[in-house]
């Protein structure tokens, strides 16, 4: 048997070592993690525009995600009234590097609507044509959802999407993500109507009623498709006087 | 409170390979797999099996916890206080799984992505905190680590296995590579390949309970196998 004192002296040490050793972890791979992580989101972009890249998707690797967005992607952060804010505002707002990729899209809905800020990326291709990449979050059924929408340079019509999840059902509502066909449908879609008027996409379950304006759902994940077309409705909304000034 | 002291002295045996020492890696891949015999570890059998290369990365991080936990139990077995043995292996536990979701965080944020809940789940895995009840609080380090790489390297086994059949039927691909099978629309992978191109898919077998049905039939044909295995009380 030990006694409480000797119990007292080992759980102690043991906790100060295991909290060093973790902490020094943690620290030491911090910038790496992060590095990591800010990369991934970058090819999540690039994922809305994955049809008129000038390479396949599937096998981009991190080093072209990077030169990309060096050389063909400019980034802007919009405030709601469609201006755009300069580096020193942003990185005021805590997102250090002062650019689109470091904004938080999920830390900016949970702000008040008229303080919210707006990450922008604009694909240049090669060839001269642009694409608007927008962002947006929402809720699917679990979690939060989150996504990026390329925008034609018409302003109107969808190159393509794509989304991701915190913590959708693998098999269901995770097809938001890995469902390559279900995605593709947003392809050709339109968020304005003829007379300009905002329309947005809308997941319909059942099936698409109008392929422009629509997409079909996915069985047995009603609640994260219906939270995409919500996302879709809002998010891109909140861009609108950018694109109408543009 | 009187201490009682225990004067039995143990005469050290040296370390060796013996087949003592073998059978403490074979027994848990056969006669005594924690999958398949001892029915231990199945909450993580399910949710990780959806494909070969997340099984893969699993398996081998339950072998790194394993080993790791069990010589580092083993090491403390004498200073670790009995009332408080549960709660020293769970923190041992858990700092290296923590130490594996920030290996991974750093160098495969792609994998890290995709099992961090399973990975910080590696935590509550019976079969790592059996080994260190059963076996690391009794045994020399040596033999802890010997005992927790057939364990670990045992329920990878049966991981892959179940991935295998999962990721085959269920999308025609292994490790992500399209093999058989026509794509169809609500599959996760939608390229088609002309081997059994009528193959279509089964939904089913990316989901959850199918991992019951693959590991039930494993475990029925590994008794069939082996007859050491089957109950006769």
């Amino acid at each position: 048997m030990h006694s409480t004192r000797s119990i007292v002296i080992f759980v102690l040490i043991m906790t100060t070592v295991v909290s060093l050793l973790l902490a020094f972890l943690s620290s030491a791979w911090a910038e790496r993690s992060k590095d990591n992580a800010l990369l991934y989101a970058k090819k999540a972009t690039l994922g809305a525009v994955s049809q008129h890249l000038e390479m396949d998707y599937a096998s981009i690797n991190n080093e072209q995600v990077s030169d990309i967005f060096k050389n063909q992607v400019e980034q802007k952060v919009l405030r709601m009234d469609g201006t755009a804010l300069t580096k020193e505002e942003v990185e005021e707002l805590g997102y250090t590097g002062g650019q689109a990729e470091n904004v938080d899209i999920l830390k900016e809905m949970k702000k008040p609507e008229a303080e919210r800020v707006l990450p922008l990326f604009i694909y240049k291709k090669k060839s001269g044509d642009k694409f608007y990449i927008l962002s947006a979050a929402g809720k699917g059924l679990w979690d939060v959802i989150w996504g990026c929408v390329a925008l034609e340079s018409d302003l109107r019509t969808l190159a393509g999407v794509s989304f991701d999840h915190a913590a959708e059902t693998p098999g269901l509502g995770a097809e938001i993500k890995d469902n390559k066909t279900w995605v593709k449908q947003f392809t050709g879609t339109k968020i304005y109507d003829e007379q300009g008027n905002y329309t947005s996409v809308y997941v319909r379950k059942g099936g698409a009623k109008d392929p422009d304006y629509e997409v079909d759902g996915i069985s047995g994940a009603t609640i994260t498709a219906n939270g995409v077309s919500e996302m879709l409705k809002r998010g891109l909304k909140y861009y609108e006087p950018y694109l109408k000034s543009i | 409170m009187a201490e009682t002291q225990v004067l039995v002295k143990k005469v050290a045996t040296p370390i060796s390979f013996g087949k003592k020492e073998r059978a403490l890696i074979t027994d848990p891949l056969n006669d005594n797999n924690p999958i398949t015999v001892q029915v231990l570890g199945i909450c993580s059998a399910l949710a990780v099996t959806t494909g070969m290369k997340n099984a893969a990365v699993m398996a081998v991080a339950v072998v790194f916890v394993c080993v790791g936990s069990n010589v580092i139990t083993s090491a403390l077995r004498k200073a670790i206080p009995s009332q408080v043995r549960m709660i020293v292996q769970l923190v041992i536990i858990a700092t290296l799984v923590t130490v594996v979701e920030l290996t991974l965080k750093a160098y495969a944020f792609e994998s890290y992505k995709q099992l961090s809940v399973f990975i910080g789940l590696i935590i509550t895995n019976c079969i790592v905190m059996g080994r260190l009840e059963a076996f690391a609080m009794a045994n020399r380090p040596y033999e802890s680590a010997l005992d927790g790489l057939g364990n670990g390297i045992g329920y990878g086994i049966i991981l892959l296995i179940v991935a295998f059949f999962r990721e085959l039927l269920g999308k025609g691909e292994l490790f992500g590579m399209k093999l058989i099978g026509a794509g169809d629309i609500y599959a996760i992978n939608t390229e088609t390949s002309d081997i059994f191109g009528w193959y279509v898919s089964n939904g089913l077998m990316v989901q959850f309970p199918s991992a019951m049905f693959v590991i039930a039939v494993l475990i029925w044909a590994h008794r069939a196998w082996n007859p050491k295995l089957v109950d006769i009380s």
